[in-house]
Parts: structure tokens; C-alpha cells; sequence
């Protein structure tokens, strides 16, 4: 492999923003016809990095060559049009587009100065046919799935003659079989030649097809690792730069509760047939204080639609709701807040935070909310509050005035968690706290649940992962197809193999008849 | 060394920099044309001047820009401010040309607040439409701005109304403490619209409203009543200008008052540094903004400048302020002053125009 010569090298890459220093020296190779994967926390500086290779942020020191030459590109265009692509987690085309056309703007095929339509619509289909997507390009793209409409962004890269394709976390909201199909496309693209730099928070991902693995941490480079060479425990110790035995402890800290006495008295929250047609199925579900109910099942089984309902981010259509045994109408957050309970999002971006505001902003929002605009939270107390969260959460930078857009997921989630904690809730709702956050901010949250818990806090969790799922609650609501299946209480017998069988079936006896 | 960079670099990427410098080259250019521009005398206990004139004539303006900042950072604009201005200034006219002694400070009061509760009706109208049905603010006040001249119109029975009202004229013409009494209802305003934003949680609110209005609703915030109010407020400032306007002249033509300060509103307050798009505002920003407009106008007539050419000339200057004070622009700039090595070699020997 040695004797190759990499297709593009960035050597001695700093970069620094007000304030921190985002990547400090960092070296990257890369060589034709393999997978790199490129790891590290969030903050850690992958995101950085792919800006400043394709040319989205500047350089203050260091130099990138492709094939030998040396390169500055000054955009993502640029870079593209040099074979350098990026295909995004969002992906960066034009869903009210079609497919053809998204593959081949910019660049349609002309015949005496008009768009040749059918050209276009012959050679799209013949291109995405290569990597086995048989799909009808005169389709909107924003027709078709997520993991489509990224397989599309890949082909168009592959068709503008990349030669280095970034894949920046392209798997985070796939399931599983689009994975596997993804995985195969990437082979497939390795194979000809084509050099891939894989960004992904999924260890099992990196293992199972990177051939070579870079690990960042807090914008300095770790080092670069052969696959092969590197156990898994090995590459986690890397990441976080500490031995990581928390997952252990936290074990610990929800076992041994006594279960009577958290059942016992009345029900924190009680829906009773709540429901909203077209969302979610009437379901019934009680949390008492201090209990952690998990929400398991798929993508799109109606999770997050009982989570909304129970926060008034949508209307119930049918049943009912009692908070301490009293009945309520939810209609809307601000009479859900009243009841204190506090709902953290599953879309931070759209549905969290608000990126122009700072930090400081952020955090104190739901509670300035609460207060109304008129009583402001003076600004000494505010700046208590925050620091205090700042530093109990850990959030990076720990600067409280930077707009929270220029934060990386993990903190932006910290930051959203402070937001709801200030305000001191008796049930705080988590949808998919964890997900696209690396695994030390990840353990520092299920620590922090388990924590709130013990405290006598209520959680409503929410997560694809079913290990994380079992490891924090106290029972288990199982959702599939929008209906809440089954409850199962989370003893010892209770495994994820139990749970996805539930997910599967569709029912929580064995044998028993299907409805 | 370093630090006195790093300081004048803060200073230029400053966002009311280039606004000031070119406020402040008009300024200059004025005073060479004629030097007696600068001069600020104090007559009878009243100051006057070319400089004292701009702040007065830009009274009304920084009133409208004011109400439109607000409006704009929840996301939204507001059209019909020069017809609100119109409509306001068309009732409370109306209302002194009917009573019989136009001189009575009660009369001109009555009219004042019979004009400011209709414009705040207006107001409440667009935060209907706004907020409360959900149609784009764009439309939704377009209709009252079109709507509102009709309306303006109506009142006066398509006649222009004069009146000869000594106390009324003090808003737009009447001095108080050496002072243009229209500068110190601007100066009052702005002060009030900046307590009410920045020394309460409004300010804030209205940022998060406009930047992320979804999640806004999901932290609490009742983001419907917020727009609502920004639309009120608007309406309200624009009230007021229009009583400045119609006192100025005497008179209230339905047609000409407040024609297109809708506009100039706008560019005051983008130029200012708040974004279309909603989010952050600034309310200093704007204020340097209208003043920027005014002198503008103002030298253009001062300047002898041909009419036919001085809507462009106009159009030359905010256009210049645009671009130098966007990031986007000044970043490019930047890039090739400070980046002159390492020319890129584009390796295809197509070149694909990719849109981002």
C-alpha cells in the first residue's frame, strides 16, 4: 500500500475561529480506491476539515495537494469541478427538482442549444442502473426517501468524475437496510478506483468497510490507523482520550431501584386513549415520578408523535390526559410548560434551538418564555444559570455568547438539555437525546438521565438504540405503526432481543393471537 | 502593533462602519458644495441649520423604520405603513377641520388619539392576517396598503383637507427646548421602542420569533401574539409619523402622505444591519439608516442635483452601502487582497456551473 502515492494529502491544516482554535496541524492522506474513515467527537474538527478541503472555510496555515499539485479551492464548486465531492447528511440538491435534473444540472446534455430532455432522462437512468437504483428519474426528487435521494447525490458526484468522494455522516438517519445499500455502493465505487473519506458516529459502520481510519480530538490529530490494526475499545479510547468505563456505572445507578415504591401513588402523567388520526393511534401510558419510560420501535412508528402529544406540540383528537391525577387539556407547549414538562426535540436544528442566538439565549428562552417577556430574568442571574449549566454539562466552547449555530451537535444537544433543566421540570421528554452525538457527550447524557431520575424527575426517552433504550429505563413502550403495542417492564429478563422481536411481531406473548 | 490591527479591524467590520463613513462622506461632500452647510446657529432660542434640517425631515422615516425593524426581525414586512401614515393623519385633520376652534390644545389631543386608535385598529388588522390566519406578510399588508389609500380617500371625500391648527402644526414644525419638536418625538420614540425591546425579554423574543419560529413555539414562546404586537407597534409608529407629516404642510392629501416611506423604511432598516430574513435587529443600525436616506434626498435637492438623474443617484449611493456591507461581498475582497499565491489549477478540463 506504501508504495501508492495518496491522491490527496492536507499537511499541517490549522484553522482558527474566534475564540478556539478548530483544527491545530492536522495531517490527512488519502489514496485511491479506499474507504478512510475519519472519527473523532463532536468539536472534534472532522466538519472543519472537510470545510476547509473543499474550500468552504480558508486555511491560516498548512497545504492541500491533489495528485501532487498543490490546491486552494475557493468553494465547494470549485472543488467539485476538480473531483473533490461532498455528499452531505442533508442532502444538497433540490428536492422540488427531479432526479434527472438534479443529476444534471448545471451540465444538461444539448442538442442545438436546447436541453435535450430525453438524453438526460436516458443517461440519469443508466447512471443510477450502475449502482442497481432503478428508480423513476422524472420523479421529484423530494419524492423519494432520504437515503434515495443521498444515493442520487452520490451517483451525480460520481458522474462529475470525483476521484475523492466525502461522505459527511451519510448513514445517520438510514435504516438498516439502506445502510447495507449504501455500503454496497461504496464498495462498489472503492473498487473503481474512486478514494472515499467516510465521516460516521457509527463504530460498527467504520469496521465494516473503512480500510484505513484518521481520529481527531479537539482539532488536533491523534493519528492514522490501518483498520485491521486497531481494535474497536482501542479506536473509542482514541476518541475520547480516556478509558471508558462509564457505560458500567451507569449500569449500576438504575439497577436496584425499587420498582413498588415508583409505581406506587398516583401517576406523574396518565394518557388515557390520547390520540391524534392521521398521527398516532389512541394509546394509553402512565409515568410516575422519578421513572424513566422508554419509547422504543422504528423510524416512523409513531415515537415522536406521542412525545408531541404529550408536550401540546400537536393536539390531541381523542382522550385524555391527567397530570397528578387531575385532568388537562394540553392544547399547546405553553400549557405544557405550565404543567412542567419540557420536551427537547429530536430536530435541533429546526425544532430546538434557534441558531442566531447565543448560547446564553438559548439556555434562558423557555424559561424567560415562561416568565413572559415582560418580568426579564436579570442579566446577573442569567449569567448564573448558565455558567452553572456550561460547566455541569460540559458544553464547548464555554464561551455563553456565541451564537449556538457555530456550536457541534453534541453541545448544541447540551445546550437544548440546559434550556428545559433551568426551567426545572417534573417530566422532561428526550427525543432521540443521543443521536448524531459521539459517544463521550452520549454517556455524559444517559449519566445525566439516570441522574435526574434518581432526583425524582420523570423521562420520557426516546431511542433508535435499543441497548441505550433498556440501559435507562424502567419500562419499555414498544411502538409499531403508530400504535403503542405493548408496555414491558425492564427486569433482568428483559433484552433487546425481547424488544425487537415485540417491534417485529407486533405482540408481547409469545403465541398469542394478533388482533 | 498587533492589537491596534486587530482593533481597527473590529472597528471596520463594525456593522454600522460603512453606513457612518458614507453618511459621513455625503456630509462632506455637502460642505464643500457649499460651506455654510455645517454651520448650526441658535436663532431666537431655536437652533437651525442644513444639519438640523436632515435629523427633522428624518423624523417621520426613523418613526416608520422603527415599527418596520421590529416587523421585519420576526420575519416579516410591513407595507402599509405610508398609508397607515396617510389614514392617521386623514382622521385627526379631518377632525380639527370640523370643530370650530382649531387652536384648542383638547381638539388637537382628541384628533391625535382618534388617529393613533385607528391606525392601531390597522395594526391589529395586519396581525390578523398575519398571525392569526397565516397569510404572508408580504400580501397581508399589501392589501392595507392599497386598501389604506382608499380608505385615507374615503375620509377626506377625495378632497385634500387644510387646517389652520397652530398646535397641531407644532408636531412637525414647532421647536421645543431649541430643539424641532419632531426631532425630540423621534428621539423620544426611538428611546421608548429600544426600553420596551431591550430592557424587557421582547428584544430577545422577537430575535428567537424570527429566527426559528417553530422551535420558538416549542420552547414557550407564544410566537402569534409577538407578531401580532410587532404589526401594532408598526402601525403605531407610523401613526405618528403621518401626524408629522400632515402637520409639516397643514394639510393631509390621502395620496401623497407617507407615498413610498414604506420603501425608503425598508432600505433604513437593512441598512442598518437587520437581516430580511428575520432574527437579530438593531435599532441604532436603523436609525443611522434613515438619516443615511435623508441626507441622501436632502443633497440631492441641496446639490442641484438634475431631478430626472437624482432618483438614480440615489439608487447608486444604497447600492454602494449594500454591497460594502456584505459579509459575502467584503469576504471576497478580503480573499483577494490577503490570499495572492497558490492560483488554482482546475484539474477538469470541463468546467461545470454547479449551483450551490
Amino acid at each position: 500500500m506504501s508504495e501508492r502515492h495518496p491522491v490527496l494529502t492536507m499537511t499541517a491544516i490549522s484553522k482558527i475561529f474566534p475564540g478556539v482554535r478548530a483544527l491545530d496541524g492536522v495531517d490527512l492522506r488519502l489514496f485511491p480506491g479506499e474507504v478512510h474513515a475519519l472519527m473523532g467527537e463532536n468539536g472534534a474538527g472532522k466538519s472543519t476539515l472537510i470545510k476547509v478541503l473543499t474550500g468552504v472555510y480558508g486555511t491560516d496555515s498548512g497545504t492541500i495537494t491533489l495528485d501532487g499539485a498543490e490546491v486552494s479551492f475557493s468553494g465547494p464548486m470549485q472543488a467539485t469541478a476538480a473531483g473533490v465531492s461532498t455528499v452531505y447528511q442533508e442532502v444538497n440538491l433540490l428536492p422540488n427538482l427531479s432526479v434527472a435534473e438534479n443529476i444534471y444540472i448545471g451540465r444538461e446534455p444539448r442538442r442545438l442549444g436546447a436541453v435535450n430532455w430525453r438524453e438526460m432522462r436516458r443517461r440519469a437512468k443508466d447512471l443510477l442502473a450502475r449502482i442497481d437504483l432503478h428508480i423513476d428519474v422524472t420523479e421529484l426528487l423530494g419524492n423519494y426517501s432520504l437515503a434515495v435521494q443521498q444515493m442520487v447525490a452520490i451517483a451525480r458526484a460520481v458522474d462529475i468524475r470525483a476521484r475523492v468522494l466525502i461522505l459527511d455522516e451519510p448513514t445517520s438517519s438510514l435504516d438498516a437496510d439502506e445502510v447495507a445499500q449504501l455500503m454496497r455502493i461504496m464498495r462498489q465505487l472503492r473498487d473503481d478506483g474512486i478514494a472515499i473519506i467516510f465521516v460516521t458516529h457509527f463504530l460498527d459502520q467504520v469496521y465494516a468497510i473503512a480500510d484505513r481510519i484518521t481520529v481527531l480530538r479537539n482539532g488536533r490529530l491523534v493519528g492514522e490507523y490501518l483498520t485491521s490494526e486497531l481494535p474497536q475499545i482501542a479506536l473509542v479510547e482514541k476518541m475520547i482520550g480516556k478509558e471508558l468505563d462509564a457505560l458500567e456505572r451507569l449500569d449500576e445507578a438504575t439497577s436496584g431501584e425499587d420498582r413498588a415504591a415508583l409505581e406506587s401513588g398516583t401517576p406523574l402523567v396518565a394518557a388515557d386513549g390520547l390520540g391524534k388520526s392521521g398521527s398516532v393511534a389512541p394509546f394509553s401510558l402512565t409515568i410516575h415520578q422519578g421513572e424513566v419510560v422508554g419509547l422504543a420501535g422504528l423510524l416512523g412508528s409513531g415515537r415522536t408523535e406521542v412525545a408531541r402529544l404529550f408536550f401540546g406540540a400537536d393536539r390531541a383528537d381523542t382522550g385524555r390526559l391527567a397530570v397528578d391525577g387531575t385532568p388537562v387539556t394540553i392544547r399547546n407547549p405553553v400549557a405544557a410548560i405550565d404543567r412542567d414538562i419540557a420536551f427537547c426535540s429530536e430536530n435541533r436544528r429546526t425544532e430546538g434551538l434557534v441558531g442566531e442566538l447565543s448560547v446564553r439565549e438559548n439556555i434562558i428562552l423557555a424559561m424567560q418564555a415562561a416568565r413572559g417577556w415582560l418580568r426579564p430574568l436579570p442579566r446577573r442571574r442569567q449569567d448564573e444559570l448558565v455558567r452553572h449549566w456550561i460547566t455541569a454539562l460540559s458544553i464547548r466552547p464555554a464561551d455563553p455568547e456565541m451564537p449556538v449555530r457555530n456550536l457541534s451537535g453534541g453541545n448544541q444537544q447540551k445546550v437544548l438539555l440546559a434550556r428545559w433543566l433551568i426551567t426545572e421540570p417534573r417530566l422532561l421528554i428526550l427525543d432521540e437525546p443521543t443521536r448524531g452525538i459521539d459517544i463521550g457527550a452520549k454517556t455524559e447524557i444517559q449519566r445525566l438521565v439516570a441522574q435526574l431520575s434518581d432526583g425524582g424527575m420523570a423521562v420520557l426517552f426516546i431511542s433508535a438504540e435499543l441497548e441505550e433504550v433498556l440501559r435507562l429505563s424502567h419500562k419499555v413502550a414498544v411502538m409499531r405503526d403508530r400504535q403503542l403495542v405493548t408496555e414491558l417492564t425492564n427486569d433482568d429478563t428483559l433484552d433487546a432481543a425481547r424488544v425487537m422481536q415485540v417491534i417485529a411481531s407486533g405482540s408481547s406473548q409469545e403465541g398469542s393471537v394478533p388482533a | 502593533m498587533s492589537t491596534v490591527r486587530a482593533r481597527a479591524a473590529g472597528v471596520t467590520g463594525h456593522r454600522l462602519f460603512w453606513p457612518l463613513v458614507v453618511l459621513v462622506l455625503l456630509l462632506m461632500a455637502n460642505a464643500i458644495y457649499r460651506p455654510s452647510f455645517l454651520s448650526v446657529e441658535l436663532k431666537n432660542g431655536h437652533l437651525y441649520g442644513s444639519l438640523i434640517d436632515i435629523v427633522r425631515l428624518s423624523a417621520p422615516l426613523i418613526l416608520v423604520a422603527l415599527g418596520m425593524s421590529l416587523v421585519i426581525a420576526t420575519g416579516g414586512i410591513d407595507l402599509s405603513v405610508g398609508a397607515v401614515a396617510a389614514v392617521a393623519g386623514a382622521v385627526a385633520c379631518l377632525y380639527i377641520s370640523e370643530q370650530p376652534d382649531q387652536n384648542s390644545l383638547g381638539v388637537v389631543l382628541t384628533a391625535v388619539a382618534l388617529g393613533f386608535g385607528v391606525a392601531l385598529l390597522l395594526g391589529a388588522w395586519n396581525g390578523i392576517l398575519v398571525a392569526g390566519i397565516g397569510i404572508q406578510p408580504i400580501i397581508a399588508t399589501l392589501i392595507l396598503m392599497v386598501a389604506g389609500r382608499g380608505l385615507a380617500q374615503l375620509i377626506a371625500e377625495g378632497q385634500i383637507i387644510t387646517i389652520n391648527s397652530g398646535p397641531y402644526k407644532v408636531i412637525g414644525v414647532g421647536h421645543l427646548l431649541t430643539l424641532p419638536f419632531a426631532i425630540v418625538i423621534a428621539l423620544a420614540v426611538t428611546v421608548l421602542v429600544a426600553v420596551l425591546t431591550r430592557r424587557t425579554a421582547l428584544g430577545m423574543i422577537i430575535e428567537s420569533v424570527g429566527g426559528n419560529a417553530e422551535a420558538s413555539r416549542l420552547a414557550g414562546i407564544r410566537s402569534r401574539r409577538i407578531t401580532f404586537l410587532v404589526y401594532v407597534v408598526s402601525a403605531a409608529c407610523a401613526a405618528i409619523a403621518g401626524f408629522m407629516m400632515t402637520a409639516n404642510v397643514s394639510s393631509a392629501d390621502g395620496n401623497a402622505v407617507g407615498l413610498w416611506v414604506e420603501l425608503d423604511a425598508i432600505l433604513a432598516v437593512v441598512i442598518g444591519g437587520t437581516a430580511l430574513a428575520g432574527g437579530r435587529f438593531y435599532l441604532g443600525g436603523t436609525v443611522v439608516g434613515a438619516l443615511l436616506i435623508q441626507t441622501l434626498t436632502t443633497s440631492v435637492y441641496a446639490m442641484n442635483i438634475d431631478p430626472q438623474t437624482s432618483l438614480l443617484f440615489k439608487a447608486v449611493v444604497v447600492i454602494v452601502v449594500c454591497l460594502i456591507q456584505a459579509p459575502a461581498f467584503r469576504a471576497r475582497f478580503r480573499r483577494r487582497r490577503s490570499v495572492p499565491v497558490t492560483p488554482v489549477e482546475p484539474v477538469g478540463t470541463e468546467k461545470e456551473q454547479v449551483p450551490a
